[in-house]
């Protein structure tokens, strides 16, 4: 009895500790203003996991490894906020029939070793990032390029039958073309991708090494990596770019928990956080003040129909009417709001913010009405049935907001709903593979190239790597080829923007929210903003004396 | 006694071939394959795929898998390298034991010093206000769970008084492996002091303490001598599993002070598919736990004169 009373004296004593921090973070704020002088040669640490592979420009395909990468390679363009492109180590990238792109470098550019970033730089690189024999995970990056095939053909164990693409061709010292295999009206935004980046010539002597200590030509260059503890880069001085480094250099320092790294950021050993417990969530813009932050990011979370499960697929193929309905089943604006703590965005569409030909409000499935929702099901000729499930990865933090989903359409619509949870990650990727899922699964996906394409083409065509759920309309092929091989950009923007409106016709998936971040810094830097990668750009950060 | 040293020595061999070989049996059978894992949401060619994957030797069969893992480790002492990042085991390894080793050796030297002392206490007031005070200490203790006391600690030392930083730094001192050590200490500590407060109390009623004392023999000399020797066999069987548990099951107390150690690695190995770093560790751990067992069991000896060994 003696220790069930103290039990409940030291729940008191927790919640009595959580009120008077959060009041003590409040007084604070007001210091927050008076900062010192801007150093120029400031050095700040960043919250980051250990990347997950070694540094290769073609390898690293997860955000950890792909927020120091930024910092330390440059690539012929990156993007603006808008989806418009800003030529960095390109002069200019040009095409008359998104065919045959001719790229012009700035001349004098070097790597972080001295020697000068030429054409040869960026086609040896591609030529090595596209082999097959040398294993890099983005490898398919380079199928549009002509010749792909020879370096990377098709099927297991299969070999390369060449070591360089047909379609790449130096010009002069400062001038490469691109063949490309058929019109890619976007492929000036793919460019901006890691994957297309410059290697030095020393790289090749040593690619083991190149792994540890990338050489790039990037605003900063690579200092150290203290594996699982930090990795630091320093400024690099002689980087001829438009986006030169602010600060002195950057510590990336490794936590074993979210949690762990937002007391640090408390206590004055981190200054910059990309994401937060859930935990901090409800606590953050109290404790942090206009330090705290909270801004959308191109990403979208969306729960996708697996098209060869028994239930969708036999006797015959469901009515999209049945997807509709259950979408519009879904009270996003609530769930947002409750279970997921305004971290997350209602989806109006499938294509996330700040993507080339996001358009607000492209579909009304997305509308929250349960009459409407019982109506379309209805129509459709019902759930078989009457049960879905949901499968998701128990290691994300999914579990909170699938049970919410699944609530909201069992409620509005009486049918019933359950989460299927796996594990992990990894045996919920074994299910998809092996064509196991049962009835939807949660997909996610974050924008590899800021072009509405992106989200439809490489999603939902028949064969896509993303397309998981054996989604395939000869139809809706022919118009995503269509907008794949349009002359212009424009054009093939607005292709798509026609097509998003006309996937509620496919339903190949249910969208339900855009990401955001929610991060926050420490007063000894200003000037943080996060990219459509919800990344922070680190480049653009002021160290405070 | 050398010769049962020689024996015990000669069974750790089948019994580390043994653990190893089901470890890499378990990671195999798990659901999930860890070079697909790369790719996520995004898919890969399957060229790429097979090509990872006979660069790593997973396209060989399980048993010669295996066999090339073990013999790698026996003939060269090489653990392999890990699937996602090619770091060699070993190194990992190198970077993941000595901060363990630290914060369980601090942890050990916590709960021995309290455990003890508590137990002793208690054991030779068996019934009085001492006892029962260390009896109700105790049950707090175990009734806590691991993350509320790291989470109170946290609150209290770190954020309330500002003694002490939250987190380990990366530069890993020893002083900031305190907190963590207690909190990891903590329940054993409370363990072993119920442990050594039981046997004590009991040993107490026992015959020879009774000729002890009847003997006329000075207390200091029956309680250090007569009563603590027997009552420590348990305890000392409890302390030494405890080593292997402390290195290797401080997942929860490594993920609330960001230290970079085995509890954490193990969890991430087994999320990752990462099975060379896996079996690596607890290969390790298997050699830990066998070899205290071994010391455990000539301490006996020690303790009890009167067990022998043939």
């Amino acid at each position: 009895m003696r220790g069930a009373k103290s039990a409940k004296w030291v729940t008191g004593a927790i919640i009595v500790a959580l009120a008077a921090t959060a009041c003590g973070g409040g007084k604070s704020d007001g210091a927050g203003d008076a900062k010192g002088a801007v150093d120029p040669n400031g050095i700040f640490s960043i919250e980051l996991g250990e990347p997950e592979k070694p540094l290769y420009t073609g390898d690293t395909m997860e955000s950890n490894g792909s927020a120091v990468m930024a910092g330390l390679f440059s690539t012929l363009v990156d993007y603006k906020a808008d989806g418009s492109l800003e030529m960095i180590n390109a002069e200019s990238v040009t095409t008359t029939d998104s065919k045959t792109w001719t790229v012009k470098l700035k001349p004098g550019w070097t790597f972080h070793d001295g020697t000068p970033v030429t054409a040869k730089s960026y086609v040896d690189a591609w030529n090595w990032n596209a082999n097959v024999k040398n294993a890099m995970g983005l490898s398919s990056w380079f199928a549009d390029i002509k010749g792909f095939e020879k370096l990377s053909p098709e099927g297991e164990g299969a070999k390369p039958t060449a070591d360089k693409l047909d379609g790449l061709k130096v010009v002069d010292e400062n001038t490469f073309t691109i063949e490309l295999a058929k019109a890619v009206p976007y492929f000036g935004h793919k460019l901006a991708y890691i994957v297309f980046a410059p290697l030095p010539e020393a790289f090749y002597k040593d690619t083991k090494a190149a792994g540890q200590k990338p050489i790039g030509n990037g605003p900063y260059k690579f200092k150290s990596w203290d594996h699982k503890k930090q990795i630091e880069i320093v400024r690099y001085d002689d980087y001829k770019g438009p986006n030169k480094a602010k600060n002195g250099g950057v510590v990336f320092k490794n936590y074993t928990t979210l949690e762990a790294a937002y007391e640090d950021l408390k206590s004055g050993n981190v200054d910059v956080l990309r994401q937060l417990a859930p935990k901090d969530l409800p606590v953050y813009r109290q404790d942090l003040g206009d330090r705290a932050v909270d801004q959308a990011y191109s990403a979208i979370q969306t729960v996708a129909v697996a098209f060869y499960a028994d239930q969708w697929s036999k006797p015959k193929q469901v009515d999209p009417k049945v997807i509709q309905g259950l979408s519009m089943a879904i009270d996003r604006a609530t769930i947002t709001k409750t279970v997921l703590q305004g971290t997350r965005e209602p989806a109006t569409g499938w294509v996330a913010k700040g993507v080339l030909g996001y358009q607000p409000n492209a579909v009304d499935v997305t509308k929250f009405d349960p009459a409407k929702a019982k109506e379309l099901i209805k129509a459709g000729g019902g759930v078989p049935g009457n049960k879905i499930s949901i499968q998701f990865n128990a290691d994300g933090g999914h579990k909170e907001w699938v049970d919410a989903v699944c609530n909201s359409i069992t409620q509005s619509t009486g049918v019933a709903c359950t989460g299927d949870g796996k594990p992990d990650f990894q045996a919920d990727l074994q299910a998809r593979k092996n064509k196991q899922v049962k009835s939807f699964y949660r997909s996610g996906w974050v924008l590899d190239y800021p072009v509405n394409a992106n989200f439809i083409s490489d999603l939902f065509r028949t064969g896509a790597a993303g397309n998981q759920g054996g989604f395939s309309n000869k139809e809706l092929d022919a118009k995503i080829a269509k907008a794949d091989s349009a002359p212009t950009l424009e054009e093939s923007v607005k292709e798509f923007q026609a097509i998003e409106k006309d996937l509620v016709n496919y339903m190949p998936s249910i969208p339900l929210w855009y990401y955001k971040v929610n991060a926050g810094y420490s007063e000894k830097v200003s000037g943080v903003a996060y990219g459509q990668d919800g990344d922070p750009i680190l480049t653009g950060v002021e160290v405070h004396k | 006694m050398g010769r049962y040293v020689a024996r015990r020595l000669l069974q750790m061999i089948p019994v580390f071939f043994g653990t190893t070989l089901l470890i890499f049996l378990m990671v195999y059978s798990l659901p999930g394959d860890p070079v697909a894992g790369l790719f996520g949401d995004k898919g890969a060619s399957p060229a790429t795929i097979a090509e990872i994957r006979h660069k790593l030797g997973l396209d060989q069969p399980i048993l010669k898998q295996y066999w090339d893992y073990i013999s790698g480790i026996v003939f060269h002492f090489d653990f392999g390298t890990q699937i996602r990042n090619d770091r060699p085991v070993t190194e990992v390894l190198g970077d993941a034991f000595p901060v363990t080793i630290q914060l369980a050796a601090l942890a050990f030297a916590f709960e021995l010093v309290f455990g003890l002392t508590l137990g002793i206490v208690a054991g030779l007031r068996a019934g009085r206000m001492a006892d029962n005070a260390i009896l109700i200490f105790t049950l707090l203790i175990i009734s806590i769970p691991v993350f509320v006391l790291g989470f109170l600690i946290k609150m209290v030392f770190a954020f309330q008084l500002g003694w002490i930083e939250p987190n380990v730094s990366n530069d890993q001192l020893l002083s900031e492996m305190i907190a963590p050590a207690i909190v990891l200490g903590g329940l054993s500590l409370a363990y072993v002091a119920r442990l050594t407060r039981t046997s004590m109390a009991e040993n107490l009623r026992a015959d020879y303490m009774r000729t002890a004392v009847a003997k006329g023999l000075p207390k200091r000399r029956i309680i250090g001598v007569h009563l603590m020797r027997n009552s420590m066999i348990p305890v000392v069987t409890f302390l030494g599993t405890d080593i292997g548990a402390l290195m290797g099951g401080a997942v929860v107390t490594e993920g609330i002070f960001n230290v970079k150690g085995v509890g954490g690695l193990i969890y991430e190995s087994i999320t990752r598919r990462e099975g060379s770093t896996l079996v690596g560790l607890v290969t390790v751990l298997v050699v830990v736990y066998l070899i205290t067992s071994l010391l455990i069991d000539l301490l006996y000896a020690v303790l009890d004169p009167r067990i022998r060994y043939a």
